[in-house]
This record gives C-alpha cells, structure tokens and sequence, in this order.
C-alpha cells in the first residue's frame, strides 16, 4: 500500500514532505495528469531537449563520414560510425603550417592550466586570509579596487601588460600568460576566500596567536585545512574559466604555445582546404570535453562556484 | 621615516603585520599597477597618435573624432546594442521561468539544472562553433526544413548582413540563459515559505503572486544579475570571431573586436585606445550607478 501511495507522489511529481507541509492534510484525489503538471514538465522537457541539440549534433556530425554528411541530415545518427575524424582533429589536423592536429593545443593548455590554477588560488587564498584575520591600514582600499577592476573591460588593460611583460622577458611565454590569468582571476577568488576567512570563528585565531603561532604558521596549520571545500570551488572556478579563454590566449602566447580554443578556431575557421565537418566537430567536442567533465562531475559544486564566482561576468 | 626613537617606543606603522603586507604584495600590485595604472595609461594614450608604438604626442580628442566617424565602428555599437538588449531581455524572462518552473517542487529538478546550465561550462568559442554548423545554410536547419518539403524557406543568419547578429544571439542565449536560470532559482529560494502560503489564503493567483509580490522581492537579485550580465555583454568578442569571425563584410563587428584588430592587426594603437576606453565608458555608466545605491547609501547611513 505505502509503495502505491509513494509510486504516485513520484509520478505526480510532488515531494512527500513539502506536499504534507502546504496542503490540506488527508486523502485527497491526485491527478498524475493534471493540467499544471502538463505544462510543466511538457514546457521542461521542450527547453532540455532545445538545450541539448547542439551536444546532439556534434557528437553525431563528428561520427559520420563526410560523404554521408553532405548527403544527409545533421540530426540523423550515423549509418556507419567511424572515428577517423576523432582520430585526425586530435593528430593530424592542420593549421598554417602545422599538422599534428590538436593534440599540441591539448598540451600546451595543461601547461598553462595546471600552473595557472595553482598560482592564482595560491596567490589569492593568501590575500583572502590576509584582508580576512590581519587588516593593515589600506586593505580595504585596495580590495576595493580589485573588485571594481573586475568590471573593468579587459581591452582596457591589455596593452600596458603586454608591455609589462615584455619589460620582464615574458611575452609570449607559457609563464607570461600564467601571470595574466593569475591577475584576472584574483578578484573573484580573493573574495571568495575573503568570505570564508571571515565566516571562520575569530577565537580560533586568536588562540593561536596567543600560542605564539604567525601569519603563515596561522595560515598553513589551521587555515588551509579547514578551507578545503572552498579551495575545490576555486579550484572548479578557475579550471574552467583558463581552459576556455580564448583573449588572452591570443594575445599573449604565441603559434606555438597557442591553448586548445584558439587552436581550435584557427583549425575550424581557416579558409584555407576542404572544409571537413566531421573533423571540426570532433575537435570542437575534443576542446569543450575538459570543462565539460569539470561540470558533470562537480555537479552542486559548480553551481556553488557560479553562485560566488557570479562577479566574474 | 621613522627614526629610531620611534621605533624603540612602539614598532612603526609600517612595519605592522610585516608579513600580512609582504603577502599581500601581489595584490597591492594587481590593484595599482594592473587595474588602476594600466586603466590609466590607456586613457592616457588614447589623447595621443600613438600608431605603432605608443607616443606621447598629444593630439586632443582626434582619436576620438575618427573613431565615431568610423562606420566600422558605428556598425559595432549598433551591434552590440540590439545584442545587449536582446540578450538581458531573453535571458532573463527564460531564465526566470525555467527558474520558477524548477521552483515547483519538481522531480528531476537536478537533471533539469545540470542540463540547462552545462553549455554555460563550455567556452564561447566551442559554443559559437557549434551553432556555425547548426546555422549552416547548406546543411543545417535551413536544409532540414525545405527537405521537409518546405522548399522556400530561409533561415540563413550567418550569411545575411541584415539578421546575422541574431544568429550570434541565439547562440549567446544557449549559452547565458542556464546561468541566470541558476541565479534567479537561488533568488526565488531565498523567498520566504510563508508569502506563499499567505498569498494562497488570500487567493491570489500564482502568477500574479509572481509578478506583483515575488518580482518586485527579488529586486536585489534581478539588479546585481544585470550588472554582473551586462558589463559581460560589453566584453562579447570570442563568439563573435568564432562564429563569424565579424562576417559577412563586417556585419557582425563588436567594439571588443575593434579594439583587438586596431591594437593587433591594424598597428593604430591610437585607435584601438580610444575605442576601449569607450568600452570602459559604457561599463561605468553600468556599474557606477549600481555600486552608488548599493554601497554609497550604506556608507552615509
């Protein structure tokens, strides 16, 4: 009997707890169909499936043969699957001169990544602890200034950096763009650390203090393990936010340091050749896999991560 | 300077919280000579002819002058104003009904969140990509629909002067919408339980308590959506270049885009100076009147 009343509650998609607390209490007649619930889930569904099209079609585009793409529809799945065009976008696909495909892009992206990330939420877990336990005249003002600069559009300062860097020898360079994605990525992420440095109870700092312990004996002992959670967010925050950069990466590395999504650009858009579809799909698929990953696998994290990060814009 | 007298009586200022100071170094540095230096330096340089290197030979508001006598430039602002609009209008009604409609006390709200908001996880360049296939004239929608047997049919944005912008919105939408979805839902739950309940005694029905209570609750959370979406909307440049690269003829230019060609391309850095700091302009007549209301008020409160 519980197991038919619950089956119901499902498929009229009311949740138990929540449907006793803002009703009627008692029986009442449930209408697995009823108008509301109709449009509901209808409209949902319509909205997912428009949503997901797009992934739909690249992965069956880069599934077909280009002969079978120029004769038939790029919603019908492939007749005959093949991976070539996986195997060509990621090894032999072409831009200007080179040809070893994207997996070149692939790496120089992780070597810009993997740095980039580590750096930046060094850099900013630091300054969040910093403006959060030991205030020094002026902080404030310039963390002022970081969160008004997040707003600042980036073409704005883009110049005068790669002046300044070219001053300290690395223009162009893999470390050069670290630098940069550190400088833009620290106003949302000194925030964020900011707020949760804050919301750690003060007596726990200041027994340390009275213990004898210093700033980054404070830092590394007490805080840096408690603030885990929240280095995985800025951790997510930042994975994402460095793979798809596409400006920066343009401007401060060159041919061959290029990351993933301007080497995909340069392969997808080059006017030069036969333009093969399936091959482009692949590699725009083989480009937005890491971030998607990222996504799925992270799941409420992300959102928590957007939800602070919502400043980045 | 201190002097030793000084020191001897009380640690000086400056050397309080030595190592908080030495730590923050990077920020203070970011914060003065990135944010605020470099802001000023390009200001600076757009009053001058700089064209392949930055000069400091003032020459008044030329830069300027040129600029908006520039259709290219013209063609950008148009652009990205009927894009702006559009987009804040479309994202945030969808994005709020989807959020209202996740509101319900769904089942298989958690599939529906991650399936809007993943292309929100995906670059614009992977998302202008995409949609530059699906809008493809000769294998996309457009060909679907006439080989359905409605042969006159056109659909063709990427390739027409006229409409193309709004082939980059609808990519755009697909991309943004899941984000203010999410802020909207996290909005909508901070409402409380009891206006609900109140509304329903009262009769009301929902949408009105929608539209007469909930919206005008939610105040705060539609303005900081609008800016943090808006100043974003001024920095639209990757799926530009990725969809149509500012195509066909330069139908589809965006001011991001100017300033990037100028300052790279075209060797006229006087130009491209110029051209972002009317960027930077148009972010501030955003942001300044927000950031007024929301922290000016509080400070002489």
């Amino acid at each position: 009997m519980a197991d038919v009343q619950t089956l119901n509650m499902v498929a009229a998609g009311v949740d138990p707890a929540s449907d006793r607390l803002s009703g009627p209490r008692g029986a009442r007649p449930r209408r697995t169909l009823s108008r509301r619930n109709i449009f509901i889930y209808g409209t949902l569904i319509l909205v997912a499936v428009y949503y997901l099209i797009p992934l739909y079609v690249m992965i069956v585009t880069s599934l077909k043969g280009m002969p079978e793409i120029r004769l038939g529809n790029i919603f019908a799945p492939p007749v005959e699957i093949t991976f070539e065009p996986w195997v060509k976008a990621w090894a032999t696909a072409c831009t200007g001169l080179n040809c070893d495909g994207l997996s070149r892009g692939f790496w120089n992206s992780v070597q810009i990544t993997v740095p980039s990330v580590i750096f930046s939420i060094g850099v900013a877990s630091i300054n969040g602890y910093a403006l959060a336990n030991w205030r020094f005249k002026g902080a404030d003002t310039f963390f002022t200034i970081l969160i008004v600069g997040a707003f600042i559009p980036y073409q704005v300062m883009i110049y005068p950096i790669v002046i300044l860097l070219r001053e300290i020898g690395l223009y162009g360079t893999l470390w050069g763009l670290v630098i940069v994605h550190s400088i833009f990525g620290m106003p949302i992420l000194t925030l964020l650390f900011r707020n949760y440095f804050s919301s750690v109870p003060e007596e726990l700092f200041k027994a340390a203090r009275v213990d004898g312990a210093g700033f980054w004996r404070i830092y590394f002992v007490i805080m840096l393990p408690m603030a885990l959670p929240i280095f995985v967010v800025a951790i997510i925050i930042q994975i994402t936010g460095i793979w798809n950069d596409f400006l920066f990466g343009v401007i401060y590395t060159k041919p061959d340091t290029y990351p993933m999504t301007v080497q995909l650009n340069n392969i997808v858009n080059s006017v030069q050749g036969v333009k093969e579809y399936n091959v482009n799909m692949a590699a725009t698929i083989l480009t937005g896999l890491v971030p998607l990953i990222v996504y799925f696998v992270s799941g409420k994290l992300f959102v928590r991560g957007i939800a602070a990060g919502a400043v980045k814009g | 300077m201190s002097t030793s007298e000084t020191i001897a009586r009380r640690p000086s200022q400056l050397f309080r919280n030595l190592s908080a100071k030495i730590a923050s170094l990077p920020m203070i540095l970011t914060a003065l000579v990135v944010f605020l230096g470099s802001t000023a330096w390009t200001i600076v340089y757009s009053f001058t002819n700089s064209k392949l290197l930055p000069r400091l030979k003032f020459v008044g508001l030329d830069q300027y002058e040129r600029l908006w006598a520039q259709s290219r430039w013209l063609t950008s602002i148009e652009n990205l104003l009927v894009y702006g609009v559009l987009s804040l209008v479309f994202s945030f009604i969808i994005g709020f009904i989807l959020a209202a409609l996740l509101d319900q006390k769904i089942r298989f709200e958690g599939v529906f969140r991650t399936i809007f908001l993943y292309p929100f996880a995906l670059s614009f360049v992977v998302t202008g990509l995409t949609w530059q296939w699906i809008l493809n004239p000769d294998f996309g929608v457009q060909r679907i629909v006439r080989a359905i047997g409605w042969t006159s049919f056109t659909f063709n944005p990427l390739y027409d002067q006229r409409i193309v912008i709004y082939g980059i919105l609808i990519a755009g939408l697909w991309q943004g919408t899941g984000l203010i979805m999410c802020l909207m839902l996290a909005g909508l739950r901070g409402i409380d339980e009891d206006i609900w309940k109140a509304a329903r005694v009262d009769g009301i029905p929902t949408w009105k308590t929608y539209v007469f209570i909930v919206i005008p609750m939610m105040r705060p959370v539609f303005i900081t959506t609008l800016v943090i979406v808006a100043s974003g909307i001024v920095r639209l440049y990757d799926l530009v270049v990725a969809q149509t690269s500012g195509g066909p003829g330069g139908a589809s230019e965006v001011p991001a885009k100017y300033v990037y060609d100028y300052m790279f391309l075209a060797q006229n850095l006087g130009q491209g100076f110029a051209a972002s700091t009317m960027m930077l302009l148009s972010v501030a007549i955003i942001v300044v009147p927000w950031a007024y209301l929301e922290f000016g008020g509080k400070k002489r409160g």
